[in-house]
C-alpha cells in the first residue's frame, strides 16, 4: 500500500511538472502578447524559437562538438592523444570483432526485415481480412528492446539436453531430431544471428505496414494495363510492383539500417556483449560508463556518427528525388 | 513515382486542405487466395508465439516455470498470480519490487512526451509563419541535427548536469550543488531525464510538425494578421487546435519511445528506485536473477502491458506516430 501512495506522489510530480511548464508558458504568452510595435517581432522570436534553439545548442550541437574533441583525448579527458583512440578501435583484435559484428548486423537484419516485410505486404494485399494478422505482426514494435530480450531469452533458454527442455528452440530442435541442441546464446558465431532475430522480429512489422501502404498507393490503372498486356504473377511483381515501390523499399531498408547501427539494448540485456556478440553502440556504453574511458567511448560515438551520416544523406536524397519526379 | 514523403513519414495532413481522392482499389482486389492466407496465418502464429510463451510462463508456479516448458501448460494447467504480486512489491527472491519503477516510468514519460511537443510546435510555427531572414537555414540545420546519434550527447550532457559547463572563464551552465555537499542538485530527480529526452526529441518533432503546420492555408494567417492578431494569439487560437491530430500521433510515439528507452535511463537515472524507469529494473533483474523465469517474465509483462494497451486501443494514431518517428535515434 505504501508503495502505491508513493507511486501516486511520483505521478503527481510528473503532472505537476507539466502543469508548471504550461503555466509558465501561459504567463510568457500573456506578457509576450503585450509587446507593441517594434518589440512585437523580437518578442515572438524569443518566445517561439528561443527554447528550441537553446535546448538544441546545449543538448546536441555543443555535445557533438565536445565528444569529437574528447575522442582525441585520453581516458580522463585531460591530455590530447591524437588518433590513438581511433587506432585502438581499428587495430585491436577485440575491436575488429566488434566492427565485424556491427557490419553483419547492418546487412543481415535490415535485409531480412525488409524482405519478410515485403513478402507479407504482398500477401496481405491479396487477402480480404488482414487487420488481425497485421496487428499481431506489428505488435512487437510496441515492445521495448529489453522486453523483447526477455521474451526471446525464454525462447533461447538452455537446459541440459538429457533433461526436460524449458526453451522453445531447444525443444523444437529435439522434436525434429537434433538430440544435442547447443546453448544458442553461447554458440559462436551463430549467437549473433540469434540476437538479430529479435531485431528482425521487431522490425518486420514496420517494414510490412509502410510497404503495404506503398503497394496500396499504386494506381489501379497501372496494374490493369499491365494485366491487359498479359503480365501476371512473378512478372507483375518484378516489372510493376517492385519498381513502383522501389523508393519506399530503399527508405525502409536504410531506416532499419540506422536503427540497427545504434542497437544497444538487445545486446546489453541478452549477452552484454560477451561470447563474441559485442557491437559498436554497446561497446561505446561500456567504454564510457563502465570503464570510464572518456576518450575511447567518445571515439566509438564518433564512429557511429560517421557511419550514420551517409545513410541519412542517402535517405534524404531519395526523398527529394521522389518529390521532384512527382 | 507515386510515393510521397508523407507516406513514408505519414504524419496526418491538415483536414482543411482537402484530401486527394484515393483511387478505388476494390476494383483490382482479387479474391483472397487461400495459399496467401495460409502463409500469413502461419507467420502471424510464429510472430505471436514468443510473447504468448512469456505470458504463460509468468502465470505458472515457480516449480513449473523453471523446470518445464511453457507449452506443457496444456497438460498441466496450474496457474497462479503469485508471481505478479511477488514481482510487483518484492518478495523473498527479489527483494525490490517493480512498483516504484513502474511509477517512475510514468513520471518520466508523461512530461518527456509533452515538453518536446509543445516546444517543437512553437518552433515549427516560428519557422513556418513568422517571416525572418534565415528561416530556411534554421529549418535545415534542425533537420540535419537528426544525424547526431544519442551516443554523441550522453557524456557531455551528463557532465553538464553533474559538474556544470564552462568554456574558459565563461560559465555556460553553472555547477549547481546541494547546499553543503558536492552532489549536484539534479541527482535523484527526474529533471535530467526530462531535459535529455526533450532535447533528443526536438529535431524530429520540429521537422514533422513543421511539415504539418507549413501546409495550413496561408489565407488563415493573413486574415488573422490583418485583423491585428499577435503571433501569440494566432498560435493559441488557430495553430494549436488545428495541429491536434499531428500532436496526438507524435505524443503517443514519444511516450512509448521514452517508456521503452534504456540508454538514456541508464545514463541519467542510475538504477535506484527513486527515479529509474521500469526498463532499467528489467535489465537489472535479467542480469542478476536470470534463472527466476517466473519472476522475470512477470516483470517483463508488467513492463510491456502499458505499450500494448496503447497499441491496441489507439492503433490508428499509434501507427502514424510510430512510422513518423521510426527514424528517431
Amino acid at each position: 500500500m505504501e508503495e502505491f501512495t508513493s507511486g501516486l506522489t511520483k505521478i503527481g510530480t510528473g503532472l505537476a511538472a507539466v502543469a508548471i511548464f504550461l503555466g509558465l508558458l501561459l504567463i510568457i504568452f500573456f506578457v509576450g502578447a503585450r509587446a507593441k510595435g517594434k518589440l512585437q517581432f523580437p518578442a515572438a522570436m524569443i518566445v517561439f524559437l528561443g527554447p528550441a534553439v537553446v535546448l538544441l545548442a546545449y543538448g546536441l550541437i555543443a555535445p557533438a562538438f565536445l565528444t569529437t574533441v574528447g575522442s582525441f583525448q585520453n581516458a580522463t579527458g585531460q591530455d590530447f592523444v591524437g588518433w590513438a583512440n581511433y587506432s585502438w578501435i581499428f587495430t585491436t583484435e577485440s575491436n575488429r570483432k566488434v566492427l565485424l559484428n556491427t557490419a553483419a548486423w547492418i546487412v543481415i537484419a535490415p535485409l531480412f526485415s525488409t524482405g519478410i516485410g515485403l513478402m507479407l505486404a504482398l500477401l496481405l494485399d491479396r487477402m480480404k481480412r488482414e487487420s488481425i494478422s497485421k496487428s499481431l505482426i506489428f505488435m512487437p514494435m510496441a515492445i521495448s528492446f529489453v522486453g523483447a530480450g526477455i521474451i526471446w531469452g525464454l525462447v533461447y533458454e538452455y537446459r541440459d539436453p538429457s533433461g526436460v527442455q524449458v526453451g522453445l528452440m531447444s525443444q523444437i530442435a529435439q522434436w525434429i531430431g537434433m538430440d544435442d541442441p547447443p546453448n544458442w546464446l553461447l554458440w559462436q558465431p551463430w549467437n549473433n544471428f540469434f540476437l538479430m532475430v529479435i531485431m528482425i522480429w521487431i522490425q518486420v512489422g514496420f517494414a510490412m505496414v509502410v510497404l503495404s501502404a506503398a503497394i496500396k498507393a499504386i494506381p489501379g490503372d497501372v496494374v490493369e494495363a499491365a494485366e491487359l498486356d498479359g503480365a501476371t504473377g512473378w512478372k507483375l511483381f518484378s516489372r510493376v510492383t517492385i519498381p513502383m515501390v522501389r523508393g519506399t523499399l530503399i527508405v525502409v531498408f536504410t531506416t532499419i539500417m540506422i536503427a540497427v547501427l545504434k542497437i544497444f539494448d538487445i545486446v546489453r540485456t541478452m549477452t552484454n556483449g560477451n561470447f563474441g556478440t559485442q557491437v559498436v553502440a554497446n561497446e561505446m556504453y561500456a567504454q564510457a560508463f563502465v570503464q570510464f574511458d572518456v576518450g575511447r567511448g567518445s571515439a566509438m560515438a564518433v564512429v557511429l556518427f560517421v557511419a550514420v551520416i551517409p545513410l541519412i544523406a542517402y535517405n534524404v536524397m531519395q526523398l527529394r528525388k521522389e518529390r521532384t519526379i512527382r | 513515382m507515386s510515393v510521397e514523403a508523407h507516406e513514408i513519414i505519414p504524419i496526418p495532413q491538415p483536414d482543411i486542405v482537402g484530401k486527394e481522392e484515393s483511387i478505388p482499389e476494390a476494383a483490382r482486389r482479387k479474391l483472397s487466395s487461400p495459399w496467401a492466407s495460409g502463409l500469413v496465418i502461419l507467420i502471424t502464429i510464429l510472430w505471436t508465439i514468443p510473447t504468448f510463451g512469456l505470458l504463460v510462463t509468468s502465470l505458472r508456479p515457480p516449480e513449473q516455470a523453471q523446470n518445464s516448458g511453457w507449452w506443457t501448460i496444456f497438460t498441466d494447467p496450474t496457474m497462479t498470480l503469485n508471481n505478479y504480486s511477488e514481482v510487483i512489491s518484492g518478495g523473498s527472491v527479489i527483494p525490490n519490487g517493480i512498483a516504484p519503477y513502474f511509477f517512475n516510468s510514468f513520471a518520466i514519460a508523461i512530461p518527456a512526451a509533452i515538453f518536446p511537443l509543445v516546444i517543437a510546435c512553437m518552433a515549427a510555427y516560428a519557422i513556418a509563419w513568422i517571416p525572418f531572414k534565415g528561416s530556411t537555414f534554421v529549418f535545415f540545420t534542425i533537420f540535419a541535427l537528426q544525424v547526431i546519434p544519442l551516443q554523441m550527447s550522453l557524456l557531455p550532457l551528463l557532465t553538464m548536469f553533474n559538474k556544470g559547463w564552462s568554456m574558459g572563464p565563461i560559465t555556460v551552465f553553472p555547477d549547481l550543488n546541494k547546499p553543503g555537499t558536492e552532489q549536484s542538485i539534479f541527482v535523484g530527480t527526474y529533471i535530467p531525464l526530462w531535459v535529455a529526452h526533450t532535447m533528443f526529441a526536438l529535431p524530429l518533432a520540429i521537422f514533422l510538425l513543421h511539415n504539418f503546420i507549413n501546409q495550413l492555408p496561408r489565407e488563415l494567417f493573413e486574415a488573422a494578421r490583418v485583423d491585428g492578431a499577435s503571433h501569440f494569439l494566432i498560435f493559441r487560437k488557430l495553430v494549436l487546435p488545428l495541429t491536434v491530430p499531428a500532436i496526438a500521433s507524435f505524443a503517443i510515439f514519444q511516450f512509448l519511445w521514452v517508456w521503452n528507452d534504456l540508454l538514456v535511463a541508464l545514463t541519467f537515472a542510475g538504477g535506484t528506485p527513486d527515479v529509474a524507469p521500469i526498463t532499467a529494473y528489467l535489465a537489472n533483474i535479467k542480469g542478476s536473477y536470470g534463472a527466476q523465469l517466473h519472476l522475470i517474465t512477470a516483470g517483463a509483462f508488467v513492463a510491456i502491458i502499458v505499450p500494448l494497451i496503447v497499441f491496441f486501443s489507439l492503433q490508428r494514431f499509434f501507427v502514424r506516430g510510430l512510422l513518423a518517428g521510426s527514424v528517431k535515434g
